[in-house]
Protein backbone atom coordinates (compact mmCIF):
# COMPACT_ATOMS: atom_id res chain seq x y z
CA UNK A 1 0.00 0.00 0.00
CA UNK A 2 2.90 2.38 0.97
CA UNK A 3 3.90 1.97 -2.88
CA UNK A 4 0.22 2.92 -4.06
CA UNK A 5 0.44 5.72 -1.94
CA UNK A 6 3.84 7.42 -3.15
CA UNK A 7 2.57 6.91 -6.63
CA UNK A 8 -0.82 8.71 -5.74
CA UNK A 9 -1.52 12.27 -5.30
CA UNK A 10 -4.93 12.53 -4.20
CA UNK A 11 -4.86 9.42 -1.70
CA UNK A 12 -3.60 11.60 1.49
CA UNK A 13 -6.12 14.61 1.08
CA UNK A 14 -9.04 11.97 0.07
CA UNK A 15 -8.54 9.58 3.13
CA UNK A 16 -8.51 12.84 5.62
CA UNK A 17 -11.78 14.30 3.99
CA UNK A 18 -13.44 10.55 4.21
CA UNK A 19 -12.11 10.43 7.23
CA UNK A 20 -13.66 14.13 8.67
CA UNK A 21 -16.63 13.33 6.95
CA UNK A 22 -16.75 9.96 9.29
CA UNK A 23 -16.52 12.30 12.54
CA UNK A 24 -19.03 14.51 11.52
CA UNK A 25 -21.13 11.53 10.94
CA UNK A 26 -20.81 10.27 13.89
CA UNK A 27 -20.63 13.50 15.93
CA UNK A 28 -24.57 14.07 14.60
CA UNK A 29 -25.63 10.25 15.29
CA UNK A 30 -23.92 10.08 18.63
CA UNK A 31 -24.03 13.73 20.20
CA UNK A 32 -21.21 13.02 22.67
CA UNK A 33 -18.37 15.66 22.97
CA UNK A 34 -15.60 13.10 22.42
CA UNK A 35 -16.95 12.01 18.70
CA UNK A 36 -15.02 15.64 17.67
CA UNK A 37 -14.77 15.33 14.05
CA UNK A 38 -11.27 16.35 14.03
CA UNK A 39 -9.92 13.90 16.73
CA UNK A 40 -11.47 10.86 15.15
CA UNK A 41 -10.50 12.08 11.64
CA UNK A 42 -7.09 12.00 13.13
CA UNK A 43 -7.17 8.72 14.52
CA UNK A 44 -8.70 7.26 11.76
CA UNK A 45 -6.09 7.83 9.66
CA UNK A 46 -3.12 7.16 12.26
CA UNK A 47 -5.67 3.74 12.05
CA UNK A 48 -5.60 3.57 8.42
CA UNK A 49 -1.94 4.77 7.40
CA UNK A 50 -0.89 1.67 10.30
CA UNK A 51 -2.82 -0.93 9.17
CA UNK A 52 -1.61 -0.12 5.73
CA UNK A 53 2.07 0.17 6.75
CA UNK A 54 2.17 3.69 5.26
CA UNK A 55 4.78 6.17 6.48
CA UNK A 56 3.88 9.74 7.93
CA UNK A 57 6.33 11.04 5.01
CA UNK A 58 4.14 9.21 2.39
CA UNK A 59 0.70 10.09 3.79
CA UNK A 60 1.78 13.84 3.93
CA UNK A 61 3.23 14.06 0.63
CA UNK A 62 -0.65 14.59 -0.74
CA UNK A 63 -2.07 15.40 2.47
CA UNK A 64 0.42 18.74 3.29
CA UNK A 65 -2.29 20.54 0.65
CA UNK A 66 -4.25 20.79 3.15
CA UNK A 67 -1.47 22.21 5.69
CA UNK A 68 -0.32 24.78 3.17
CA UNK A 69 -3.73 26.13 2.93
CA UNK A 70 -3.70 27.58 6.41
CA UNK A 71 -1.69 30.19 6.01
CA UNK A 72 -4.21 31.79 3.47
CA UNK A 73 -6.88 30.82 5.94
CA UNK A 74 -5.31 32.80 9.06
CA UNK A 75 -4.95 35.86 6.79
CA UNK A 76 -8.62 35.40 6.05
CA UNK A 77 -9.44 36.03 9.15
CA UNK A 78 -9.45 38.85 9.23
CA UNK A 79 -12.12 39.16 7.04
CA UNK A 80 -14.56 38.22 9.99
CA UNK A 81 -12.54 40.78 12.26
CA UNK A 82 -13.37 43.82 9.66
CA UNK A 83 -16.86 42.41 9.73
CA UNK A 84 -17.15 42.87 13.64
CA UNK A 85 -14.90 45.89 13.91
CA UNK A 86 -17.93 47.81 15.59
CA UNK A 87 -18.27 45.65 18.09
CA UNK A 88 -14.61 44.86 18.76
CA UNK A 89 -14.30 49.06 18.96
CA UNK A 90 -17.01 49.06 21.84
CA UNK A 91 -15.71 46.48 23.66
CA UNK A 92 -11.98 46.65 23.03
CA UNK A 93 -11.03 47.03 26.71
CA UNK A 94 -13.03 43.92 27.48
CA UNK A 95 -10.98 42.39 24.65
CA UNK A 96 -7.43 43.17 25.84
CA UNK A 97 -7.89 42.61 29.33
CA UNK A 98 -9.24 39.10 28.78
CA UNK A 99 -6.64 38.05 26.59
CA UNK A 100 -3.94 39.81 28.65
CA UNK A 101 -5.26 37.90 31.32
CA UNK A 102 -5.75 34.83 29.64
CA UNK A 103 -2.12 34.77 28.48
CA UNK A 104 -0.79 35.47 32.02
CA UNK A 105 -3.16 32.53 33.23
CA UNK A 106 -1.39 30.24 30.42
CA UNK A 107 2.18 31.09 31.70
CA UNK A 108 1.17 30.76 35.26
CA UNK A 109 -0.08 27.41 35.28
CA UNK A 110 2.49 26.13 33.14
CA UNK A 111 5.15 27.55 35.10
CA UNK A 112 3.30 26.10 38.86
CA UNK A 113 2.38 22.51 37.03
CA UNK A 114 6.24 22.23 35.75
CA UNK A 115 7.66 22.98 39.34
CA UNK A 116 4.98 20.69 40.69
CA UNK A 117 5.90 17.69 37.86
CA UNK A 118 10.07 18.97 38.67
CA UNK A 119 10.75 19.64 34.87
CA UNK A 120 13.81 20.73 33.62
CA UNK A 121 14.47 24.44 32.14
CA UNK A 122 14.31 23.32 28.41
CA UNK A 123 10.76 20.85 29.31
CA UNK A 124 9.32 23.60 31.02
CA UNK A 125 10.39 26.41 27.83
CA UNK A 126 9.06 23.70 25.68
CA UNK A 127 5.39 23.60 27.28
CA UNK A 128 5.47 27.64 27.86
CA UNK A 129 3.91 28.65 24.63
CA UNK A 130 1.33 25.83 24.60
CA UNK A 131 -1.55 27.88 23.87
CA UNK A 132 -0.79 29.83 21.42
CA UNK A 133 -0.39 29.15 16.89
CA UNK A 134 1.91 26.72 15.93
CA UNK A 135 4.25 28.65 14.04
CA UNK A 136 4.59 31.56 17.09
CA UNK A 137 4.65 28.99 19.41
CA UNK A 138 7.46 27.20 17.50
CA UNK A 139 9.76 30.15 17.30
CA UNK A 140 9.36 30.99 20.97
CA UNK A 141 10.16 27.25 21.56
CA UNK A 142 13.04 27.35 19.90
CA UNK A 143 14.62 30.99 21.18
CA UNK A 144 14.07 29.55 24.81
CA UNK A 145 15.89 26.41 24.21
CA UNK A 146 12.66 24.18 23.97
CA UNK A 147 12.30 20.76 21.70
CA UNK A 148 10.31 22.29 19.12
CA UNK A 149 8.82 19.47 18.15
CA UNK A 150 7.21 18.12 21.63
CA UNK A 151 5.75 22.25 21.54
CA UNK A 152 4.57 21.47 17.93
CA UNK A 153 2.67 18.20 19.42
CA UNK A 154 1.32 19.64 22.57
CA UNK A 155 0.46 22.42 20.94
CA UNK A 156 -1.97 20.42 18.63
CA UNK A 157 -3.06 18.23 21.43
CA UNK A 158 -4.23 21.32 23.38
CA UNK A 159 -6.16 22.84 20.04
CA UNK A 160 -7.94 19.61 19.56
CA UNK A 161 -8.84 19.30 23.20
CA UNK A 162 -9.99 23.31 23.72
CA UNK A 163 -12.00 22.47 20.11
CA UNK A 164 -13.67 19.05 21.90
CA UNK A 165 -14.47 20.53 25.34
CA UNK A 166 -14.56 24.35 25.07
CA UNK A 167 -18.28 24.81 24.95
CA UNK A 168 -18.86 22.79 27.80
CA UNK A 169 -15.93 24.56 30.01
CA UNK A 170 -17.67 27.87 28.86
CA UNK A 171 -21.10 26.73 29.87
CA UNK A 172 -20.07 25.03 33.29
CA UNK A 173 -18.55 28.34 34.13
CA UNK A 174 -21.00 30.52 33.05
CA UNK A 175 -19.41 32.91 30.05
CA UNK A 176 -22.10 33.34 27.93
CA UNK A 177 -21.10 36.72 26.45
CA UNK A 178 -20.08 35.67 22.62
CA UNK A 179 -17.52 37.81 22.69
CA UNK A 180 -15.49 36.11 25.99
CA UNK A 181 -16.54 32.80 24.22
CA UNK A 182 -14.32 33.34 21.66
CA UNK A 183 -11.79 35.37 22.63
CA UNK A 184 -11.82 32.33 25.27
CA UNK A 185 -11.62 29.91 22.32
CA UNK A 186 -8.79 31.86 20.73
CA UNK A 187 -6.38 32.27 23.88
CA UNK A 188 -6.35 28.51 24.97
CA UNK A 189 -6.66 26.58 21.90
CA UNK A 190 -5.48 28.90 18.80
CA UNK A 191 -6.48 28.90 15.49
CA UNK A 192 -8.23 24.71 16.33
CA UNK A 193 -10.39 26.29 18.91
CA UNK A 194 -10.95 29.48 16.64
CA UNK A 195 -12.16 26.59 13.82
CA UNK A 196 -14.98 25.54 16.56
CA UNK A 197 -15.68 29.22 17.26
CA UNK A 198 -16.73 30.34 14.10
CA UNK A 199 -19.16 27.37 14.17
CA UNK A 200 -20.73 28.41 16.59
CA UNK A 201 -21.13 32.18 15.61
CA UNK A 202 -19.84 35.10 13.88
CA UNK A 203 -19.08 37.13 16.54
CA UNK A 204 -17.32 33.98 18.61
CA UNK A 205 -15.58 33.04 15.43
CA UNK A 206 -14.14 36.74 14.74
CA UNK A 207 -13.50 36.93 18.51
CA UNK A 208 -11.35 33.78 18.54
CA UNK A 209 -9.59 34.96 15.76
CA UNK A 210 -8.40 38.16 17.43
CA UNK A 211 -7.45 36.03 19.80
CA UNK A 212 -5.27 34.33 18.11
CA UNK A 213 -2.84 37.27 16.94
CA UNK A 214 -2.95 39.19 20.22
CA UNK A 215 -1.94 36.30 22.41
CA UNK A 216 0.34 34.86 20.24
CA UNK A 217 1.70 38.22 20.23
CA UNK A 218 1.92 38.57 23.99
CA UNK A 219 2.81 35.43 24.87
CA UNK A 220 5.90 36.41 22.58
CA UNK A 221 6.62 39.06 24.93
CA UNK A 222 6.09 37.63 28.00
CA UNK A 223 7.62 33.70 27.79
CA UNK A 224 10.92 34.81 28.05
CA UNK A 225 10.27 36.54 31.46
CA UNK A 226 8.50 33.64 32.53
CA UNK A 227 11.69 31.56 30.76
CA UNK A 228 13.92 32.45 33.82
CA UNK A 229 11.45 31.09 36.51
CA UNK A 230 12.93 27.61 36.02
CA UNK B 1 -12.96 36.47 -13.08
CA UNK B 2 -14.10 36.87 -9.94
CA UNK B 3 -12.22 34.11 -8.25
CA UNK B 4 -8.90 34.87 -9.55
CA UNK B 5 -9.13 37.97 -8.35
CA UNK B 6 -9.84 36.89 -5.23
CA UNK B 7 -7.10 34.33 -4.56
CA UNK B 8 -5.03 36.90 -5.92
CA UNK B 9 -5.19 39.03 -3.47
CA UNK B 10 -5.59 36.09 -0.52
CA UNK B 11 -1.98 34.55 -1.81
CA UNK B 12 -0.60 37.99 -3.00
CA UNK B 13 -1.22 39.35 1.16
CA UNK B 14 0.42 35.50 1.92
CA UNK B 15 3.42 36.30 0.10
CA UNK B 16 3.99 39.63 1.69
CA UNK B 17 3.47 38.12 4.79
CA UNK B 18 6.46 35.50 4.16
CA UNK B 19 8.38 39.03 2.93
CA UNK B 20 7.86 40.49 6.37
CA UNK B 21 8.85 37.31 8.01
CA UNK B 22 12.16 36.94 6.27
CA UNK B 23 12.92 40.61 7.07
CA UNK B 24 11.88 41.08 10.33
CA UNK B 25 13.90 38.90 13.37
CA UNK B 26 10.55 38.14 15.00
CA UNK B 27 8.75 34.68 16.05
CA UNK B 28 5.81 35.62 14.05
CA UNK B 29 4.29 34.07 11.53
CA UNK B 30 3.37 34.96 8.25
CA UNK B 31 -0.28 34.38 8.29
CA UNK B 32 -0.35 36.93 11.61
CA UNK B 33 1.38 39.43 9.23
CA UNK B 34 -0.98 38.46 6.65
CA UNK B 35 -4.01 38.91 8.80
CA UNK B 36 -2.58 42.10 10.29
CA UNK B 37 -1.65 43.37 6.44
CA UNK B 38 -5.58 42.32 4.94
CA UNK B 39 -7.61 43.80 8.00
CA UNK B 40 -5.53 47.33 7.55
CA UNK B 41 -6.91 46.87 3.60
CA UNK B 42 -10.29 46.84 4.57
CA UNK B 43 -10.30 49.33 7.29
CA UNK B 44 -8.26 52.45 4.60
CA UNK B 45 -10.96 50.76 1.74
CA UNK B 46 -7.42 50.10 -0.53
CA UNK B 47 -9.14 46.20 -0.47
CA UNK B 48 -12.39 45.48 -1.15
CA UNK B 49 -14.84 43.33 1.10
CA UNK B 50 -16.45 41.70 -1.90
CA UNK B 51 -12.80 41.14 -3.43
CA UNK B 52 -12.11 38.47 -0.99
CA UNK B 53 -15.18 37.46 1.02
CA UNK B 54 -15.99 34.07 -1.23
CA UNK B 55 -12.93 32.80 -1.25
CA UNK B 56 -12.26 33.84 2.22
CA UNK B 57 -15.33 32.58 3.57
CA UNK B 58 -14.54 29.02 2.29
CA UNK B 59 -11.14 28.80 2.96
CA UNK B 60 -12.34 29.47 6.61
CA UNK B 61 -15.31 27.44 6.49
CA UNK B 62 -12.51 24.34 5.55
CA UNK B 63 -10.37 25.12 8.49
CA UNK B 64 -10.61 22.17 10.34
CA UNK B 65 -9.39 19.93 7.87
CA UNK B 66 -6.52 21.89 7.28
CA UNK B 67 -4.73 20.71 10.94
CA UNK B 68 -5.52 16.98 10.35
CA UNK B 69 -1.82 16.45 8.49
CA UNK B 70 -0.10 17.81 11.59
CA UNK B 71 -2.33 16.09 14.12
CA UNK B 72 -1.60 12.84 11.94
CA UNK B 73 1.89 14.04 12.32
CA UNK B 74 1.56 13.06 15.70
CA UNK B 75 2.27 9.64 15.06
CA UNK B 76 5.98 10.24 14.45
CA UNK B 77 6.59 12.25 17.44
CA UNK B 78 4.87 9.87 20.10
CA UNK B 79 7.99 8.22 20.83
CA UNK B 80 9.51 12.00 22.17
CA UNK B 81 6.31 12.35 24.09
CA UNK B 82 5.83 8.81 25.64
CA UNK B 83 8.04 10.29 28.42
CA UNK B 84 6.65 13.41 29.45
CA UNK B 85 2.78 11.97 28.86
CA UNK B 86 1.62 12.37 32.19
CA UNK B 87 3.27 16.19 32.92
CA UNK B 88 1.58 16.90 29.58
CA UNK B 89 -2.03 15.80 29.78
CA UNK B 90 -2.39 17.60 33.56
CA UNK B 91 -0.39 20.76 32.45
CA UNK B 92 -2.69 20.39 28.51
CA UNK B 93 -5.94 19.52 30.76
CA UNK B 94 -5.65 22.23 33.47
CA UNK B 95 -4.10 25.09 31.15
CA UNK B 96 -7.19 24.81 28.58
CA UNK B 97 -9.75 24.95 31.35
CA UNK B 98 -8.11 28.10 33.50
CA UNK B 99 -7.06 30.47 30.20
CA UNK B 100 -10.87 30.07 29.44
CA UNK B 101 -12.49 30.67 32.36
CA UNK B 102 -9.54 34.10 33.13
CA UNK B 103 -10.20 35.28 29.32
CA UNK B 104 -14.06 34.49 29.42
CA UNK B 105 -14.53 35.80 32.91
CA UNK B 106 -12.12 38.84 32.80
CA UNK B 107 -13.64 40.39 29.46
CA UNK B 108 -17.38 39.23 30.13
CA UNK B 109 -17.46 41.16 33.67
CA UNK B 110 -16.50 44.22 31.55
CA UNK B 111 -18.65 44.10 28.99
CA UNK B 112 -21.12 43.70 31.38
CA UNK B 113 -20.12 46.95 33.24
CA UNK B 114 -19.84 48.72 30.31
CA UNK B 115 -23.82 47.48 29.50
CA UNK B 116 -24.53 48.72 33.05
CA UNK B 117 -23.63 52.19 32.41
CA UNK B 118 -25.27 52.13 29.10
CA UNK B 119 -28.64 51.79 30.54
Amino acid sequence: MNTFFQNSMFAGVTLSLIAYLIGVILKKKLKLGIFNPLLISIVISIGVLFIGKVDYDTYNEGAKILSWLLTPATVCLAIPLYEQWELLKQNYKAVLSGLLAGTITSLTTVFILAKLFGLSHEEYVTLLPKSITTAIGMGVSEELGGYVTITVAVIIITGVFGNMFGEQICKLFGITEPISKGLAFGASSHAIGTAKALEIGEVEGAMSGLAIAVSGIFTVVLASLFAGFI
Amino acid sequence: MKYIRQCLIILGISLIGEILKYILPLPIPASIYGMVLLFAGLMTGWIKLENVKETGTFLIEIMPLMFIPAGVGLMTSWGKLKSLIMPISVITVLTIITVMVATGLVSQVIIRKSKEKIK
